[in-house]
């Protein structure tokens, strides 16, 4: 089982290693603007209550950009693998179990979402934040990253377009990406709302982020959330790939 | 090596393929003729377990698919009618994609890629994009791919449709190389000159039911080896002869223009169903 996941991983790092520099370039294009204009422009005159609005802002550029680079180093390629060139044939005629295919995109996944993130905090320092990285730092920034790469794989296994896998992104990566604590907390929102964002896994991922990146915590609660969220995830995607017979 | 049993297949109220029995044997070359949605690729797909049966048994190399997935899937090796091939990799890369899900030890697996690369000549575009190659070329890289784990069966959807006559022909001593080694091969064709020129057996498919199964010759030679067509009111006509003998006499008797020829599967197909293999 373990060759075969590390075989799904070879694939996607021999496209990406092709690729890699390009790859880190274009991945620094949003966190720039994001630290310009919430960093620098809107948060340049305003504190929270730990520190800067930088400081409090970069664990949430973090958690939302790993969330979008990981769903997406996944979801498209599965997805026209699925229906456009049929690659994923290759995997489903070959003699390895479902689980391995699935972990296997989501290590790929996770791989991407850590590069990304690696960018963002280089930036962030630049940029004078103060981050402290730390072990469940690096913990909880690995399940965010495995938590939206199984949801990628998912999306692509059940939508039957491209443009359905587009729709997918704007109505429920978009959102979180401006709600689930990113930008601020969601302790204002009127009840219904702060109870739906507070059980989203960004919203964990976010909360822990900043947590470990302050006080260097140990945030229970959101990793237990965020490992529900995993393990259902791997079920579903497991159990779909097992059901691409038709 | 293939054993078919009451094989079906619905799709809700749609049967695409209706009780089909067969039985091959190891090192044959056996043929699937059909026009397009005859049910050849549907029935390649549930040999091959991409598609689950609604009903019947499937038993390859006296393993039966219920309980023996990956150990079948082993034994499998498959040319889909689309060109599936990784465009993202090289012509290597794919090989060694696919041997590594075989679970091809290193060495081997090296070796293997460097002989089937010079077998289908492609050993001087090993490491270029699979995208930058001609349709013959991915075609000869997925036979190439489908033979590195050593197969016992090798299944090819329509391995030809779209190429060249001369790419044709390469692929189709390709394949009787490949069976004169042993391993046996199940073709899809809607080429009856290609079922023809490989198949030592063909089970003609149409609308889902096999509707013959032989050897060409026989399968001809059932209608008579030889066949008159001539035009009369616009309109074409054909007899069929058990020899020329017999034709010659015939058309002599016909006062339009007449052709003899052999018989062959088309003519079969168009008595069995009265229509042609290539129409819909």
């Amino acid at each position: 089982m373990i060759s075969h996941i590390w075989t799904v991983v070879w694939r996607d790092w021999m496209v990406l290693k092709r690729r890699l520099g390009r790859y880190i370039l274009s991945r620094m294009v949003s966190p720039i603007f994001y630290l310009v204009a919430f960093g620098w422009g809107l948060g340049r005159n305003m504190t929270m209550t730990h520190g800067s609005y930088l400081d409090f802002i970069v664990p949430g550029i973090i958690a939302l950009n790993s969330m979008n680079i990981s769903f997406n180093a996944v979801g498209t390629p599965v997805n026209m693998s699925r229906l456009y060139h049929k690659t994923l044939e290759e995997y489903l005629l070959a003699p390895i179990s479902a689980i391995s295919y699935v972990i296997g995109k989501i290590l790929s996944g996770i791989l991407r979402g850590i590069i990304s993130s690696a960018v963002i905090v280089v930036l962030a320092t630049i940029f004078g934040a103060k981050l402290s990285l730390n072990g469940w730092f690096i913990v909880t920034l690995i399940l965010n990253c495995a938590i939206f790469a199984a949801l990628g794989l998912v999306a692509a296994l059940y939508m039957n377009s491209h443009e359905e896998m587009s729709n997918f992104n704007i109505y429920i990566l978009t959102p979180m990406s401006f709600l689930c604590a990113t930008f601020f907390l969601p302790n204002q929102l009127p009840g219904l709302l702060h109870w739906i964002i507070e059980i989203l896994p960004l919203t964990q991922a976010s909360y822990a982020l900043r947590q470990t990146s302050t006080s260097g915590g140990f945030p229970e609660t959101a990793l237990g959330i965020m490992i529900i969220y995993f393990v259902g995830l791997v079920w579903i995607g497991t159990r779909k790939m097992k059901q691409l017979q038709d | 090596m293939i054993e078919v049993s009451g094989l079906t297949k619905q799709f809700d109220v749609r049967t695409v393929l209706n009780c089909l029995n067969l039985s091959i044997d190891t090192g044959e070359i056996f043929g699937l003729l059909g026009p397009n949605g005859a049910g050849k690729t549907t029935t390649i797909r549930l040999l091959t377990m991409l598609t689950k049966p609604s009903g019947g048994i499937i038993r390859i190399n006296g393993l039966s698919f219920e309980k023996n997935e990956q150990q079948i899937k082993s034994l499998l090796g498959i040319v889909p009618q689309h060109l599936n091939l990784d465009i993202e990799l090289t012509a290597r890369e794919n090989l060694e994609l696919h041997g590594r899900l075989h679970g091809i030890p290193t060495a081997e697996r090296n070796r293997r890629i460097t002989e089937l690369l010079e077998f289908v000549e492609l050993t001087d575009r090993s490491g270029d994009m699979v995208q930058t190659f001609s349709g013959g070329m991915k075609r000869r890289l997925m036979i190439a791919r489908a033979l590195l784990h050593r197969p016992k069966v090798l299944f090819l959807d329509e391995p030809t449709v779209g190429l060249d006559p001369q790419v044709r022909r390469r692929i189709w001593e390709l394949v009787r190389h490949l069976a004169s080694e042993g391993m046996t091969v199940l073709l899809t064709t809607h080429y009856i000159e290609e079922a023809q020129a490989l198949c030592q057996r063909v089970a003609i498919i149409d609308k889902g039911h096999l509707i013959a199964l032989d050897t060409p010759q026989t399968l001809c030679q059932g209608l008579g080896e030889y066949v008159v067509d001539w035009e009369e009111n616009e309109q074409r006509h054909n007899k069929f002869f058990p020899n020329r003998v017999d034709a010659a006499s015939y058309s002599a008797s016909l006062t339009t223009t007449v052709i003899i020829r052999r018989s062959n599967l088309e003519d079969v197909f168009v008595e069995l169903t009265g229509r042609k293999v290539v129409e819909r």
